[in-house]
This record gives C-alpha cells, sequence and structure tokens, in this order.
C-alpha cells in the first residue's frame, strides 16, 4: 500500500454508514406494524418489508460500488 | 402413495446423487488435502458461492419452518424477512475482514482465526465447540424437513430418510464442499420455479392475496393463542429482536464461515452480499405459503406439514413431486456443508489442536472425513431415536449459543483491545444465561422477559445473553488490563484483514 492510496480508502470508508439505513428502515417494527394501506391485496406490512428486501440490496450494491478500490 | 409425485421426486434425487459424485472432478484438486475437500481450495467466483451460500444458508428446515410459524402464529414468523434484511449489510463489513485474514494465514474455520488473534487455546476451543453443538442439530432438523415432504407423499417409514443420508455421507465424503455447491445449482433452480409458480397460481386459485390475508386473519384469530396478519405492540421488540439476533449470529453458524471461506477472493464476498437479498425476496414470498395454507383450508396440528399439504392440494400431483423434490434437496446441500464445516473445526481445533499436533493436510482431510460421517449418523440417530421436539430445542439453543461466539470473532475482527481471558468469562456466562433462558421458558420460545426494576422487557434470549456477554467482556477486559495481565502475542496485521488476495489457478 503506498501513500497516495492511503487518503482515497479512508474517505471511502464513509460510505459504510450507509449500511445503516436497512436497520433503521426495518428494525423499527412501529413504522410499519399496520394492516393499511393494503397493495396490490398485501396489507402494508409485508408490501413495506418485501419493498425493503429491494431498497436494502440495492444500498449493499451501491457501497460496493462506492468502497471498490 | 402419490405416483406422479413419487416418481418425479425420485428421478431428481438420482440425478443430483450422480452430480453429488461427479462433482469430485468439478475444478480438480487434490481431495486428500483438507484445503480442497473443506473449503473448495478457495476457488469458487462470485456465481458459485451466491449458490453456494444460497443453498447453505435458506435450508429446507426454513423452508418448512418458516410458512409453518406463519401458519400457526400469523406475523412474528415474518421476522425472517427483516432477519435477511439486515443480514447482508452487516456480513458486508465483517465477512470480507474474515475472508482475508483467513486466506493470509491460511484458516480454515473462524477458531482458527480466534487462536492465531489471541494466540488463546482454551478461547478457541471454545469457539469450536460452540459451533460444533449449534451444527449438529440444525443438521438433524434437514432431516426432519425431508422426513415432511416423505410423509406427505406417503412414504412413511425411517428407510428412505435413511437411504438418503448413506447417499448424502457418501458423495460428501468423496467429493467435499464440491459435492454440494454442484447441488446447490439444482436445489435453488427447483425452489425459485417452485416458488414462482406458487406465488402466481395458488393465489389464483384461491381468489388473489387480499382474499388470502382476510381467510388467514380470521383463522389465526380462532387460535389458541390468537394469531394476527399484523403483529400488535407488545410483539414489536420479540420480532426486532429476533431479526437483529439471528442476523448477527448467521454468518458465525460455521456453515456459512465455510460457505464464505471457499470464495475464490474479497470481492465475491462483497458482490454476494448485494446479490444474496434474491433470495431474501423468495423466503418473503415463501412464508406466506403458510396463509395460503390457511386460505386453503388446511387442517393440522402439526404445522410443519401445512405446505406439503398445501403442494398436494392445489398442485398437480408431478408438480407437487418438484416441489418436494426442491424441498429436499434443500435438506441435503446445507446437512452436507453443515456437516463439512463441523468436521473441519473438529479436525483442526480439537483433534490437530489437541491430539495429534504435527497432523499433516492428509492426515488432517483424512481425519474430517471420518468425522463427517459420524456427524451424520449422529443427526440420523438424532431423528430416527429422539423426538423431533428435541431437535427443535436444541436448534433454538444453537442460536443462543452461536450469538456468543460473536464478541470473539467479530470484534476481534477489528480490534485486538479484548483480553482473552475476560472474551472466555464473557462467552461461558452467555451460554450458561442463555441456555437457562431457554429451559426456564421450557424451550416453547426463545423470546424471554426481563425484569430490570418496574419494565418487563421481552426480547430475543440470544440477544439478552449476547448483551450480558459483551459488557462482561468490556469489563473483565479493563480490570484485566489494570491488574497487568499480559493477552497473548497476535499473529496478524491490521493490514491483513483489507488484502485482496486471489487463489491461483492451478
Amino acid at each position: 500500500m503506498n501513500a497516495q492510496q492511503e487518503p482515497k480508502r479512508k474517505r471511502g470508508r464513509v460510505w459504510l454508514w450507509l449500511l445503516l439505513i436497512p436497520f433503521i428502515g426495518t428494525l423499527y417494527p412501529p413504522f410499519y406494524a399496520s394492516y393499511h394501506p393494503v397493495w396490490f391485496g398485501v396489507p402494508f406490512f409485508y408490501a413495506y418489508q418485501f419493498l425493503w428486501v429491494i431498497i436494502s440490496a440495492l444500498i449493499t450494491g451501491v457501497v460496493y460500488f462506492l468502497t471498490k478500490d | 402413495m402419490h405416483a406422479a409425485a413419487v416418481i418425479v421426486f425420485v428421478l431428481l434425487f438420482i440425478f443430483i446423487t450422480v452430480l453429488g459424485f461427479v462433482a469430485s472432478r468439478w475444478r480438480k484438486g487434490n481431495l486428500s488435502h483438507l484445503d480442497e475437500w473443506g473449503l473448495g481450495g478457495r476457488r469458487f467466483g462470485t456465481f458459485v458461492t451466491w449458490f453456494l451460500l444460497g443453498g447453505d444458508l435458506y435450508t429446507a428446515y426454513t423452508f418448512i419452518a418458516v410458512p409453518a410459524l406463519m401458519y400457526g402464529s400469523g406475523a412474528l414468523g415474518f421476522y425472517a424477512v427483516p432477519y435477511t434484511i439486515v443480514v447482508y449489510p452487516l456480513a458486508f463489513l465483517f465477512m470480507p475482514r474474515l475472508w482475508s485474514v483467513a486466506k493470509k494465514h491460511g484458516y480454515v474455520t473462524a477458531s482458527d482465526f480466534v487462536q492465531g488473534r489471541y494466540q488463546s487455546r482454551l478461547l478457541a476451543l471454545a469457539i469450536a465447540v460452540t459451533g460444533i453443538l449449534a451444527t449438529l442439530p440444525y443438521i438433524a432438523l434437514q432431516l426432519v424437513g425431508m422426513k415432511a415432504v416423505l410423509a406427505a407423499m406417503g412414504l412413511a417409514g425411517d428407510w428412505p430418510l435413511i437411504i438418503a443420508f448413506i447417499i448424502l455421507a457418501l458423495y460428501t465424503y468423496t467429493s467435499g464442499l464440491r459435492a454440494p455447491a454442484m447441488i446447490a445449482f439444482v436445489k435453488d433452480i427447483l425452489i425459485y420455479v417452485v416458488i414462482l409458480v406458487a406465488a402466481i397460481v395458488i393465489p389464483m386459485k384461491l381468489g388473489g392475496f387480499s382474499h388470502i390475508f382476510h381467510a388467514a386473519a380470521a383463522a389465526l384469530a380462532t387460535h389458541k393463542p390468537k394469531g394476527a396478519v399484523v403483529i400488535s405492540p407488545k410483539l414489536f421488540l420479540p420480532y426486532a429482536t429476533l431479526a437483529f439476533g439471528s442476523a448477527v449470529a448467521l454468518f458465525l453458524y460455521p456453515h456459512a464461515v465455510t460457505g464464505t471461506l471457499s470464495a475464490s477472493s474479497r470481492v465475491a464476498v462483497k458482490r454476494n452480499m448485494a446479490f444474496l437479498p434474491i433470495y431474501s425476496f423468495m423466503l418473503g414470498v415463501l412464508a406466506l405459503l403458510g396463509y395460503m395454507a390457511l386460505a386453503a383450508g388446511i387442517h393440522t396440528k402439526v404445522t410443519s406439514n401445512a405446505v406439503p399439504l398445501l403442494f398436494l392440494k392445489e398442485f398437480p400431483s408431478w408438480f407437487a413431486g418438484v416441489g418436494f423434490a426442491a424441498i429436499a434437496i434443500g435438506a441435503l446441500v446445507p446437512a452436507a456443508i453443515m456437516s463439512i464445516a463441523a468436521s473441519n473445526l473438529f479436525t483442526r481445533n480439537i483433534y490437530k489442536e489437541f491430539f495429534v499436533r504435527q497432523a499433516t493436510p492428509e492426515h488432517e482431510a483424512r481425519v474430517a472425513k471420518i468425522f463427517s460421517l459420524l456427524v451424520k449418523l449422529g443427526a440420523l440417530y438424532f431423528v430416527i431415536g429422539i423426538p423431533t421436539q428435541y431437535a427443535i430445542n436444541l436448534q433454538l439453543l444453537g442460536g443462543i449459543w452461536i450469538l456468543q461466539t460473536v464478541p470473539a470473532i467479530v470484534l476481534g475482527l477489528y480490534t485486538r483491545w479484548f483480553n482473552r481471558y475476560a472474551l472466555f468469562i464473557g462467552w461461558a456466562v452467555g451460554m450458561i444465561y442463555g441456555t437457562g433462558m431457554a429451559v426456564e421458558n421450557q424451550f416453547k420460545s426463545s423470546i424471554y422477559t426481563v425484569h430490570l426494576g418496574h419494565l418487563a422487557i421481552a426480547s430475543y434470549a440470544g440477544l439478552t445473553a449476547g448483551i450480558v456477554n459483551l459488557i462482561l467482556s468490556v469489563v473483565l477486559t479493563l480490570i484485566l488490563k489494570a491488574v497487568g495481565v499480559k493477552s497473548g502475542t497476535d499473529m496478524t496485521d491490521p493490514t491483513d484483514y483489507e488484502l485482496e488476495l486471489t487463489t491461483l489457478q492451478n
């Protein structure tokens, strides 16, 4: 590892904080423990969590690219 | 007996048996070497690793137990989804570090890493024993999943299970990790097809999702205790702590470590954390099969029969056979990886460490192969000789136990601040406290209510024990440092955790 690489690595690290978002979105049930609104016949409780599967995967993917050396 | 289902099932089973043996020639390596037998030579790229880890983490037991919980108790069972949502961002942080340091130093197990990091045979032994103990009942539960589908097809008795497991034992013995890696392709493709079809066909037959949720809500309201399709405020904390605690523990299970370390590069590990959520989406749909079973009017006291019965009722017999094969093969992949992972732990961290210190890699591989056979015999005995409930209880305990290895392994990947004795005592207390909570609950639930003054906090027992473990590890480290107790030499360098090393193709 040379001196030029060092600050670049450190800057990439900041993006790792984005990974906290899925935890906030999914681990606080008061956000989503509700039957309504119903989306395509699916109660909000389920639709919301399905949506977060996708959002979380996208966030992880974005962080992957942002932290790539 | 459902003839068409049985024929399709048997044909698919023969196909994967052949694959299991052919796998020994795949990306050929010297299978008498533990790194080759037990980690597939660390040569699996992003794509293979995705199938391997997916096949490994989403087990037959999951396929049966998650919808069974939804069928029996309602929305609480859906915690499996937030669990598998947060597990990947979390693993994205620490698993690449474990991969890099393991690659650099040739570690095969998490316990190898702990030994290298803390130079503590005691702590490394504790980690290895925890891993083995948590894995054994998990393997037995794969058999339970398989038993459920065999029984649904009308193949009663123990012999089909025994045959399936002998086949599994033989190809794991000869091909090592390559066998489940190859079979995982078939398993996952079958599972995706079945779930996709189920998600389209069954709601169409049952009058749409709207009707399914209404019918499920009505059925759950008649259950004792009453269930609901949305969790009540009383269940908020249990739901969140179950999801979080299980997520923290998942990648520390020996089979998850083995699956990850077999990846060919750090990048492959990272990429998988973004792609594995595809399985989580599938798991969510699968969980809803529990409600579909309620809406379809399936009545069974044994909740694990709900999905097999749903398949038989709503699918043509031959396609039910495909579904059953998917679940049964879904049992074989993780069972193989789990037995390999347990063998790696036994060989490296118990046999070699305490009995034959100068064991060569060939000697290691031989011991691991034999141990993998013993592990499977043990699991088979568990399922046939002992009531299933014991295996389920032990698996519940296994999750609590694995969580107790977090401070030593996960925090150890970031800092060498902790004292090895403090970590050991934290682990021991966490194990005892966690087991005590489960016993006090009579294994009926992993939710335990802790009373703090006037507060009654109901949360996941594993997480509660883990917090006690962590606090003890911190406090004791501070005390031990203050009195000047030395910690062993650290064999690793801070840069080892960031290294990108690629396995040479030979």
